[in-house]
């Protein structure tokens, strides 16, 4: 199964995510990556994150993808 | 807000898109990004094709082919309703109101109510809330609800954020009393503090256009559009839907006793298949009760969407079944409402394209 980090990697490839803090100030997620990327992670983790969870703040780095995914009963 | 309508009924839907139509793999051409993310982007959204008018159609122009086509295969008198009621936020001039052009080029009758409303993607359970208060009067036999717009005049086609999804469309849908004794309930709510999340911001009178409203500017995220051009935050929308939709549906159905399981269809505003699935989930609901392939055939046309869904869907079903279903609208104001009737038996369903 494919990491957090690989996804992101798909998505933006020209990023290494493992290195910020803060994926949208530092320019490297907009909002239609997150789309992208909810989409991604639902397909790739068998869920459905809730829409009302799809806000910038569970999107700013893989620790807060992470908790989001928990919160899915996913353990990434 | 709660309504309640005694014995009225939709008789019929026509649905009018333009024969013209764009791809999405064009339109990405003029859009600031790498291909393969705007590619991305096309899977989850749904964008593929839309339809939008050729230079200088208007929003009158598919109104009147619409009736035209009505009253030469006579599914509609043109005597024969006494109210005509258009909602759009594209009227062919700011003054006189388009319902009256649609009347005079028609010829239709001096005894008759015409009326502009100014809604979108909300517009289509607004004009049936008009329709059905405007049938309490004796002297209002039937109504003609046009939705209608021509939005992808007014939207960037260097913004990503909006030109993509948008399609123009106009439908005409008749209202009438009920013979059998039915009910039909209905939610709306309105936010104003939150109007600009939606917007044209210049063309009326607190920002004339001008040679500087229409200057295309860079507006972030590669996106490039001018004041005169629909803006949307889509973000905000998104969340607005998300986080008031499903409550609305779940209040009515709740208010009235109607549990979810009993309601064949929802069927919703098409804003994108990305959220309309993120709705139906939200809701637990089959993603099969809650179609979501407009935005990819046609394009998002506002408040003509509804009547586009079912008309490009279920035409058959409908006029030969009656289902229990919720209509469900959202956009700009803010505005949100869901209805739930018996929708079926209709005259006619059907879809034609213009010219």
């Amino acid at each position: 199964m494919k990491t957090i980090a690989d996804i992101l990697k798909e998505i933006r490839p020209e990023f290494d995510f493992t290195t910020s803090t803060d994926f949208k100030a530092d320019g490297m997620l907009d909002s239609f990556d997150m789309i992208t990327l909810v989409a991604a992670l639902d397909k790739n983790y068998g869920i459905s994150i809730s829409g009302v969870d799809i806000i910038p703040e569970n999107f700013q780095n893989l620790e807060t993808i992470a908790a989001l995914l928990r919160k899915n009963g996913v353990q990434p | 807000m709660k309504f309640t309508f005694r014995r009225k009924r939709i008789a019929g839907i026509l649905t009018v898109v333009p024969a013209n139509e764009r791809l999405f793999v064009d339109d990405m051409k003029n859009f600031n990004f790498p291909e393969a993310r705007s590619l991305k982007l096309k899977q989850v959204m749904g964008f593929d094709k839309h339809r939008v008018v050729t230079p200088g159609v208007c929003v009158s122009d598919l109104a009147v082919a619409g009736l035209e086509h009505l009253f030469k295969n006579g599914l509609l008198d043109r005597d024969g309703f006494d109210a005509l009621i258009l909602v759009t936020q594209t009227p062919d001039h700011i003054m006189p109101p388009t319902s009256n052009i649609i009347q005079g080029r028609l010829n239709l009758k001096h005894d008759m109510l015409c009326l502009d409303i100014n809604q979108g993607c909300a517009g289509f359970l607004i004009g049936l809330f008009e329709a059905f208060m405007l049938l309490k009067q004796e002297s209002i036999r039937r109504v003609v609800l046009i939705n209608a717009d021509v939005l992808s005049r007014k939207t960037s086609p260097q913004d990503r954020n909006s030109f993509p999804l948008v399609g123009d469309a106009a439908s005409i849908t008749v209202v009438e009393r009920d013979p059998e004794d039915s009910v039909i309930h209905a939610s709306l709510k309105m936010d104003g503090t939150r109007n600009e999340a939606l917007m044209i911001p210049a063309g009326g009178m607190r920002l004339p256009s001008s040679p500087e409203t229409a200057v295309l500017e860079d507006v972030g995220d590669g996106n490039r559009r001018a004041k005169d051009h629909l803006r949307m935050d889509g973000s905000a929308v998104f969340n607005f839907v998300q986080m008031e939709v499903p409550e609305l549906i779940q209040d009515l159905l709740a208010t009235v006793g109607v549990p979810l399981e009993k309601v064949d269809y929802i069927l919703s505003h098409q804003a994108n298949r990305f959220m309309l699935e993120k709705l139906a989930d939200k809701l637990k609901l089959p993603r099969e009760k809650m179609p979501n392939n407009i935005v990819e055939h046609f394009g998002n046309s506002s408040g003509v969407t509804v009547p586009l869904v079912i008309a490009f869907n279920l035409a058959e079903h409908f006029r030969k079944n009656r289902s229990q279903v919720v209509l469900a609208n959202y956009g700009v104001g803010l505005t949100w409402s869901a209805m739930l009737l018996q929708l079926g038996g209709l005259k006619f369903c059907e879809m034609i394209e213009y010219p």
